[in-house]
């Protein structure tokens, strides 16, 4: 069984088709990579699927059940979890809140209980730090655990997001552009981290302009380019298809991705 | 019908100011994201500008001219020392800072003038036109032709003039705007300007009619932005429509059921359109980018 | 120990203290006058930051609130025969009640629109006061019986001024609760990203909704103790100009501040007493307040001078 099904995904914004008849399937374990030009739709459709648009044609499965249109946060119960191109953290908390918020869902959320600190919201405090302090080694941020998210370095920001979207304990995470502005000793790091969320068994979904990167780590890659499917398969299926050359990865692009896959 | 006819000629009236109002939010929405909730106290300006300085010996005239002078300098004088400090701040920090600048002209008035209701001569006579049974006060008709008016020169001005054209560019895409070469922020600046007079043209046509105070700012403030939310904020059509729409629908609440009740009408306004149309009457629905 | 000092508990601490210890360094009721005055207000503004400063959500109506809870001590005993006390819960529930009536569609609005919805929520409140003169006296108000609590009568500065403290304390005590909870955590994100709060599983109109209430239960307590201390509740009470001092105070201290609120409303309070032309340049005062704290000193007074001094001191 798929953990996400996308079938025949459409959304126009004005005149522009973002997206249009864009269907896949992503398995449990499975590191899924979707690539394509800029403006391709890559965000977007990480938005569609999220709950954050609601798509013009097509459905969004997840685990076989159609969640198309129910939005975010219902999404979240259901194990759907993302990170965000332009950064969407929090940034006035710390890092180690912004990994506690991220497990809100794991939390009770009895209003009464916390408007007077019953002893329960305390232990639940502490056992919710204990969880953040552990994603936080596991992203190698601990150092920074209660530094202001707001004046962390773009690098540590990118883990930041990851280590709060795993706080959720997803079945299925989006990554959208993990690796984006960070250096190679910092892609290194984010490399394992994403073979290692995947090998726990959760689906990840990756958009990511860094093909070393994608080729080197991903099960299938999906290529849109102008809201359409150009083309689906294995990192060499899809380096040598033509029609992704041209679209994307152009000559340079093509060897540089042969050599990821050594 | 005559009943009728009554309760609509004054519903017209009321709405072309409050369109006006409304017009005034759409500009500066449109050209700087920020709603300016000083924009009533430009209508209560022209005004109490207008009445004080007829009644210091001023001919009318000039003295709307000067009304009209003295809001165009508030507007730029706001944009330029409250806003345009405060480039880039969140939308809660910007409607602070415009909620404190109409305390501040509040204040200013109550001072400069006093804290009383004041009128101003008709223009054109007190007798009533006749109409089905119904009057029809030449002010009224002075009014609505007014603001129609300034809808069309506010037309002309945004689609044959550069300095309007830019208006209507920064508003489409400040980005591409400003690098086409138009100075983004002195467009904010003509809007402020711009919106300031249309409110104080508003403010002095309106006076004979419904009086004027230092405090009458805050409530057409809020008449003006159901009607521009209703238009669907940033449509200049729309608020045209949405002002017209509130001050038909306040005058007939007013006139069949409460007149006690009638300012309540802008806000449960506010509340029909969340519920009902959150896109207002012209909105295209677009989405905020994530 | 370190943990404590920077944790919200320290903040509270010190605030029992101030107000246990103030008294003896008052030299006359008058000043226990306007103390207990302070307090009133600064209740108001602890729960009002919980909805402007954590989660981010202006309201330009929180006078309506206020005056629910004015209203509500003036009425159910003239009226409908209720003890005091239980005429200020029942006004504190029904502030919270139409909190969350009107709070479920407006809430759904951001920004600007929020602002100028509860703006009308707020005069429409002053409006239903006004005119509703057969209930509430219409545009003179109406007299507020005294409140009597075992057998004894609360009346005076000095009793008000203990009434109000304590209950400043449990406010701000309550407060400090809530912003360390996930509920408190819950709104700071929604502040900083809705969307990702939402993608984390927030429900952000519930915790929204969670803020207005309780800062409406907050206005409303802090309403029925104006009332009862003043004897005297007209629609001004609840007018738009008090909303705008509200906010005006919550901004001043520093948003997202709870002692920072209750310095906002001391120095508001205290303003006028000490510069008795303030009051014809009440209006100016807060404009200007608000227009130059915004651009000059966006965090407010209060966490600045602490950002300062830890400047200072690293
Ligand atoms: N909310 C929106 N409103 C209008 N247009 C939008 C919106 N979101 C995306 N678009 C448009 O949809 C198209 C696809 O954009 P999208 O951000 O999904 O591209 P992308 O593949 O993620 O590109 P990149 O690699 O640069 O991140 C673009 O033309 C973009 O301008
Ligand atoms: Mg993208």
């Amino acid at each position: 069984m798929s953990m996400l099904a996308v079938e025949g995904l459409g959304i126009t914004f004005g005149g522009v088709t973002a997206l249009a008849d864009v269907s896949f399937e992503v398995k449990p374990a499975e590191i899924f990579a979707i690539i394509g030009p800029n403006g391709a739709g890559k965000t977007t459709l990480f938005n569609v699927i999220s709950g954050l648009y609601p798509p013009r044609q097509g459905r969004v499965r997840l685990n076989g059940e159609d969640v198309t249109g129910l939005p975010p946060d219902r999404l979240a119960r259901r194990g759907l979890s993302r990170t965000f191109q332009n950064l969407q953290v929090f940034f006035r908390m710390t890092v180690a809140e912004n990994i506690m918020v991220g497990r809100h869902l794991h939390e009770r959320r009895n209003v009464l209980a916390h408007l007077f600190t019953l002893p329960s919201v305390l232990a639940q405090n502490r056992a919710t730090r204990a969880k953040a302090e552990n994603l936080l080694a596991f992203v190698d941020l601990s150092d920074l655990a209660d530094r202001t998210a707001g004046s962390l370095p773009y690098g540590a920001l990118r883990r930041l997001e990851i280590a709060r979207a795993l706080a959720t304990e997803p079945k299925l995470l989006l990554l959208d552009e993990p690796a984006a502005g960070c250096n190679p000793v910092e892609t290194e790091e984010i490399d394992n981290v994403i073979q290692k969320i995947a090998a726990s068994g959760v689906a990840v979904v990756l958009v990511e302009h860094d093909m070393k990167l994608v080729m080197k780590i991903s099960h299938r890659i999906h290529v849109l380019d102008r809201g359409r499917t150009i083309a689906q398969g294995s990192a060499a299926d899809v380096r040598n298809n033509e029609q992704v050359i041209a679209a994307y990865l152009g000559r340079h692009g093509q060897r540089e991705a042969a050599r990821a896959q050594d | 019908m005559a009943e009728f006819l009554q309760f609509a000629f004054s519903g017209l009236t009321v709405g072309a100011i409050y369109a006006l109002v409304a017009l005034g939010f759409t500009l500066i929405y449109n050209a700087s994201g920020v709603i300016n909730f000083a924009q009533g106290e430009f209508v209560m300006l022209g005004g109490m500008v207008t009445v004080f300085t007829h009644a210091a010996g001023v001919p009318l005239p000039l003295a709307a001219l000067i009304a009209l002078v003295v809001a165009i300098i508030v507007g730029l004088a706001l944009y330029r020392l409250a806003i345009e400090p405060a480039r880039g701040a969140s939308p809660v920090t910007l409607i602070i800072i415009t909620i404190g600048a109409s305390i501040l002209l509040r204040g200013g008035a109550s001072l400069t003038f006093d804290k009383s209701f004041h009128s101003l001569p008709p223009f054109a006579g007190s007798k009533p036109l006749m109409i089905g049974g119904a009057a029809l006060l030449p002010q009224s008709l002075i009014v609505l032709a007014g603001a129609g008016a300034i809808v069309i020169a506010l037309w002309y001005f945004l689609t044959r003039t550069l300095s309007g054209k830019a208006i209507l560019a920064t508003a489409a895409n400040r980005l591409a705007a400003r690098l086409v070469g138009i100075n983004t922020n002195a467009v904010v600046g003509l809007s402020f300007g711009v919106s300031a007079a249309i409110g104080a043209l508003g403010g002095i046509l309106m006076t004979p009619i419904t009086l004027t105070s230092y405090d009458s700012g805050t409530l057409l403030a809020l008449k003006g932005f159901a009607a521009a939310m209703l238009g669907s904020m940033g449509n200049p059509l729309g608020a045209v429509v949405g002002g017209l729409t509130v001050g038909l629908l306040e005058a007939f609440s007013a006139g069949y059921i409460s007149s006690s009740y009638k300012d309540a009408v802008a806000f449960l306004v506010i509340l029909g359109v969340l519920f009902l149309m959150p896109q207002g009457l012209f909105g295209r629905g677009g989405m905020e980018r994530v | 120990m370190r943990r404590f000092l920077e944790g919200p508990y320290a903040g509270v601490l010190a605030l029992a203290i101030l107000v246990a210890v103030l008294p003896l360094a008052l030299p006359s009721l008058f000043y226990l006058r306007i103390a207990a005055l302070i307090g009133i207000f600064a209740l108001v503004v602890v729960g009002l930051n919980l909805l402007i400063g954590y989660a981010g959500q202006v309201s330009l109506g929180h006078a309506g609130f206020f005056g629910v809870g004015a209203y509500a001590v003036a009425i159910g005993p003239t009226y409908l025969g209720l003890p005091a006390w239980l005429a200020l819960i029942a006004g504190a529930a029904i502030a919270g009640l139409i909190a969350f009536l009107v709070g479920r569609p407006i809430l759904r609005l951001r920004g600007h629109y929020l602002a100028v919805a509860t703006l009308g929520m707020g005069l429409l409140f002053a409006m239903v006061f006004a005119n509703e003169s057969a209930w509430t006296g219409g545009p003179d108000g109406m007299p507020v019986p005294h409140l009597d609590l075992f057998g004894f009568r609360m009346s005076g500065a000095r009793t008000w001024y203990w009434i109000s403290g304590v209950s400043l304390v449990i406010g701000a005590w309550v407060a400090a609760n809530v912003i360390a909870s996930p509920t408190g955590r819950a709104l700071r994100a929604i502040h900083d990203s809705e969307t990702a709060a939402q993608v984390l599983g927030i429900d952000v109109a519930r915790y929204k909704l969670i803020a207005f209430v309780l800062s409406a239960v907050y206005a409303a307590v802090a309403g029925a103790y104006l009332a009862m201390f003043d004897g005297l509740v007209t629609p001004e009470t609840a007018g738009f100009l008090r909303s705008i001092e509200f906010v005006t105070m919550a901004v001043l201290g520093g948003l997202g501040s709870t002692f920072g609120g209750i310095v906002g409303a001391a120095l508001l309070v205290l303003l006028p007493q000490v510069l008795t032309v303030f009051q014809d340049y009440e209006h100016i005062a807060l404009g200007l307040i608000m227009i130059v704290v915004m651009i000059f000193l966006p965090a407010g007074i209060v966490p600045s001078l602490a950002g300062l001094l830890r400047w200072r001191r690293s």
